[in-house]
């Protein structure tokens, strides 16, 4: 009798510490999800603002290049348009996961690189420009966040590597679905990018 | 015939494809330069700079460190091997974690000598002082002259005291703060049931000492975990150098001469 109940006893006991232990893994998975995904979030801010950062040096290097070698037209009018193609195409930190919206991103800000790096090696043709201290400054800044923008496109695909792996790996993957956590989308490297458009001083 | 011959240059086409990519692999496997641990402010791996200037230089920016908290490093070194120059410098600042945690207030001077490349890395917390069109006009004006005249000390010297005059003032030397965040709450949590677990069915068991093991475990986890920031330095060469957890997002400016 006394046994008997002992056993029981035990059992629920049991019971009871497997429930938790699963509900506290559970618990422990998702704050953990919650934690990486802000990692993510934040990667792709700091990236929005190295890409907007650009935007906002543009217009003074068009002018500036304007002043200097004005019939240059169409490659500085090309840059405004991908200038402004750039600025309707917003992405937020939900639409991550969205491998359409974020192809579209990434080709309009490509875009926009290659479009200044044809600008820059253009303007290698007119001494005025390398002796304008104005435009190397502006050149300096425009090379200083191509630069940032690279560094912190890498930390974003780290994060979201972690992220995914995180997110993919078997049991953990359960609580993932069940909390709608989704894969995210990579930046990859632009077509022709590997041999990377150096700018010569 | 003909399907013979496309198969064959078919066959041809794989295997050249296959001792490209082979090459490219190599290429890429020797491309990659080592990534130095700095144990100085100031290192030279071309001996291009005497003892006693390396000296200077070194307790210069040790003071700066002292004072500030700024951490500035000098590196030069004699080739990159064709590789790229941002990626090199932003690998050794950030594996060497220069600049607080706190602040990322670290900046690396760098010059390959042979590629006659150099290259400011700023650290997050310096870009707002040392912006990019600083940073080049420094190595424009300041570097450029000195290095063009193969005088590489002065050159050195005036871009260092540049950057320092450009950062000073931007933090206070204050207390250099410790990192290493408690991490794992789940864990204990499941120690400490597991331990009521045992204890529960050792219960009337002879002797209740095995339930020391786990909390013997646990105690020794935690103190495994803790660490001290801060080592004592000194290793090696003269004032030692140790990152204090900084981290860089890429700015600065390159250059040449």
């Amino acid at each position: 009798m006394k046994k008997g109940l002992l056993i029981a006893l035990g059992v629920v006991a049991f019971l009871v510490f497997i429930i938790i232990a699963i509900v506290s893994w559970g618990v422990g998975k998702y704050n953990t999800f919650i934690g990486l995904n802000e990692g993510v979030n934040q990667a792709w801010s700091q990236v929005e603002n190295q890409y907007q950062r650009r935007v906002d040096l543009i217009p003074n290097l068009v002018a500036t290049v304007k002043g200097v070698a004005n019939f240059e037209k169409e490659t500085y009018t090309a840059v405004t348009e991908a200038r402004a193609k750039v600025g309707q195409i917003k992405l937020s930190p939900d639409q991550l996961s969205d491998p359409q919206a974020f192809q579209k991103f990434q080709q309009a800000q490509d875009g926009l690189s290659s479009a200044l790096s044809r600008l820059l090696v253009v303007s290698e043709n007119y001494p005025q420009l390398k002796a304008n201290e104005n435009f190397l400054q502006l050149q300096a800044q425009l090379e200083g966040t191509e630069n940032r923008i690279s560094v912190e496109r890498m930390k974003f695909n780290q994060v979201v590597q972690e992220f995914n792996t995180a997110t993919k790996t078997f049991p953990a993957a359960i609580i993932a679905n069940f909390s709608g956590f989704r894969e995210k989308q990579y930046f990859k490297a632009a077509e022709g990018s590997d041999q990377a458009p150096k700018i010569q001083f | 015939m003909a399907i013979i011959l496309i198969r064959r240059s078919k066959k041809i086409m794989k295997k050249t494809l296959l001792i490209i990519s082979i090459f490219l692999f190599v290429r890429v496997l020797y491309a990659q330069p080592e990534i130095p641990v700095l144990k100085n402010y100031a290192i030279d791996y071309t001996n291009t700079l005497n003892n006693s200037e390396l000296y200077t230089l070194n307790s210069a920016l040790k003071k700066f460190d002292d004072s500030t908290s700024n951490q500035i490093v000098f590196l030069m070194i004699s080739s990159l091997d064709g590789y790229p120059l941002e990626n090199y410098t932003y690998e050794v600042a950030a594996k060497n974690k220069i600049g607080s945690a706190k602040n990322n207030n670290g900046v690396l001077f760098f010059v390959a000598k042979d590629d006659r490349k150099m290259r400011i890395e700023v650290g997050y917390g310096l870009e707002g002082a040392l912006p990019d069109a600083l940073s080049n006009s420094i190595l424009r004006n300041e570097v450029r002259p000195y290095f063009k005249q193969r005088d590489y000390y002065a050159g050195i010297a005036a871009g260092l005291n540049a950057i320092i005059s450009a950062t000073r003032g931007e933090y206070s030397g204050e207390k250099k703060d410790k990192e290493g965040k408690e991490k794992g709450f789940p864990f204990i949590f499941f120690v400490i049931i597991f331990v009521i677990i045992i204890s529960i069915l050792k219960r009337g068991g002879p002797g209740s000492g095995s339930a020391v093991l786990p909390w013997i475990i646990l105690g020794s986890m935690s103190g495994g975990r803790s660490r001290s920031g801060w080592g004592s330095g000194g290793s090696g060469g003269f004032g030692g150098f140790s990152g204090g957890g900084g981290s860089f997002g890429g700015g600065g400016s390159s250059g040449s001469w």
